[in-house]
């Protein structure tokens, strides 16, 4: 009996011997301190890595993940700096080279005076959609500058209480006109695409200038290369501010905080840049041009403003006119 | 006065998500809305860690310059706060804000933005201490009371500390000399342009 428990007493010792063995050997080893840190995910690697950092969250908003993104205050510094500069140079150079052009220049005037017999130059509907967009648009640009510049033009004015209300119902005009803006953007593309395709005619009058220095008037189609340039800045600038604010409107449908950054600074710079050339597009068709504003008023222009402006238009336009009077020519033609 | 700072100590956090639920419970925020939240970071690899991040309550806060309407101020004990009667819902403090702090109820025209709101270091609004109507729209007043805010203070592992910046830097100071290591105060350069040298 004896030397049976003899025999299993030596056995456990053995067996604690053992285990405990390599265990004291790994305390001897190990430092004596940890430092769990040592290989932890550190703040100013990843901002220096990804210049943002994100990991996994337990809410359902995924935006929330980002728990650092440093480029807001890049944003920032656009939003406050840069934009009421480019802003600014851009709307109040484009009205002062305005003001100091119809001081030298003056009004263009029809020079072999009126004719007394008019030419249609758009019809109703051309008209319709060219003043929904202008309204839509005169809204817009209002509204959306009293954003990045009413703070400092107008709140000192009327009190903060008085511009938030005014401010809030400009954020809804902004967000609800622009539906009919983009839509007239669209319509005016469709309807006015065949006049303005850039063409030969087109680098003449440039190289004129337009006439616009000097009493020379290079001829033109129905549109001549101004209103040419006009319509592609109101196409392609219409299409990227109504694009870029879509994604503003919905915010995260469709992009992240970078992409919601980057269609706010595409969005500013190129709305200020729009309104800045609107303004020279509302000079000329206005005080900057006798009988310019009557086109788009009652859709008529007169026969020797066309003439002087239109060359090429009213040729075509005459043409058309006479093959419509006499049928006999147009069924046998000369040739 | 003193200069009141949300400190993270990522060392010790363990995403237990309380600082979340007592926030929300405390100010009854409402569903979709989440002024303060954890984030993993390499969930799952070696060397995650979790961090406990809400308004960060900045020096020369970016969210205040960028509102439009200037509805965003900082009080004399350096909280961020705003007033929810002139916010207009532009959404344009979320893109300034480097923490990701403003949050929107889903209540404004395209089920975009209704009036911002956000942590508040449970100091409420422009409005009355501890009125009824400061607390419908920020939520309780506990600065008012003297108390520091909740989710600092039932941190099961005092993890997240609020306070003065100079005392809890002090306190997570003595806590990384003595323990021999931490990974630093998580949001402390871009928010208050200082980090804690250990």
């Amino acid at each position: 009996m004896l030397t049976k428990y003899l025999r299993l007493l030596a056995a456990a010792l053995a067996v604690a011997f053992t285990v405990a063995m390599p265990v004291s050997l790994n305390a001897q080893q190990q430092p004596t301190s940890v430092n769990p840190t040592a290989d932890s995910v550190k703040e100013q690697q990843l901002l220096q890595e990804l210049n943002k950092i994100q990991g996994r969250g337990t809410i359902p908003d995924v935006k929330s993940y980002t728990i650092e993104q440093p480029a807001g205050r890049e944003w920032r510094h656009f939003h406050q700096v840069t934009l009421h500069w480019i802003g600014g140079i851009a709307v109040l150079g484009m009205l002062v080279l305005l003001v100091a052009f119809y001081l030298i220049r003056g009004m263009v005037c029809i020079e072999s005076g009126r004719s007394g017999r008019k030419l249609v130059r758009f019809n109703a509907f051309e008209r319709g959609v060219h003043w929904m967009t202008a309204t839509c648009f005169i809204i817009l640009a209002v509204t959306g500058l009293n954003i990045t510049f009413g703070k400092e033009l107008l709140l000192p004015l009327i009190g903060a209480e008085a511009f938030s209300t005014w401010s809030q119902w400009a954020k809804y005009a902004h967000n609800y006109l622009s539906f009919p803006f983009t839509l007239g953007v669209v319509v005016i593309f469709l309807m006015w695409i065949a006049g303005n395709i850039p063409n030969r005619v087109d680098v003449e009058w440039l190289k004129e200038g337009g006439g616009i220095i000097g009493h020379k008037h290079p001829p033109a189609y129905r549109f001549n290369a101004g209103q040419k340039m006009v319509y592609w800045i109101v196409v392609l600038g219409g299409a990227i501010v109504a694009a870029t604010g879509y994604l503003l409107m919905f915010p995260f449908y469709a992009t992240d905080i970078t992409g919601m950054q980057i269609a706010q600074v595409v969005h500013g710079v190129v709305a200020v840049l729009f309104v800045a050339v609107m303004l020279a597009h509302i000079y000329i068709g206005t005080i900057g041009m006798e009988g310019a504003i009557e086109a788009m008023w009652d859709g008529s222009v007169d026969l020797n403003w066309a003439r002087e402006h239109h060359k090429l238009w009213v040729e075509q336009e005459m043409q058309r006119d006479e093959t419509a009077k006499s049928p006999r020519t147009a069924a046998t033609p000369a040739e | 006065m003193a200069r009141m700072k949300f400190l993270c100590d990522a060392d010790r956090c363990i995403e237990c998500n309380a600082c979340v639920t007592a926030c929300k419970n405390e100010h009854e925020v409402p569903w979709g809305i989440n002024r303060r939240r954890v984030v993993t970071i390499n969930d799952g690899k070696p060397g995650e860690r979790s961090v406990s991040m809400a308004c960060m309550h900045c020096t020369d806060a970016p969210c205040a310059a960028v509102c439009p309407v200037n509805c965003i101020y900082s009080t004399a004990d350096a909280v961020v706060l705003h007033s929810k009667d002139l916010c207009i819902g532009c959404g344009y403090c979320f893109y300034a804000c480097p923490f990701g702090a403003p949050q929107y109820p889903r209540v404004g025209n395209f089920g975009s933005r209704g009036k911002m709101d956000k942590c508040t270091y449970c100091a409420g609004g422009p409005e009355a201490d501890g009125s009824k109507e400061e607390f419908v729209k920020y939520g309780a007043n506990r600065l008012a009371e003297g108390k520091l805010p909740l989710c600092a203070e039932m941190c099961s592992t005092k993890s997240l500390l609020a306070g003065d910046g100079e005392i809890i830097a002090q306190i997570y100071k003595e806590r990384v000399a003595k323990r021999g290591y931490g990974s630093g105060a998580w949001g402390w350069q871009t928010a208050y342009h200082e980090t804690i040298a250990t």
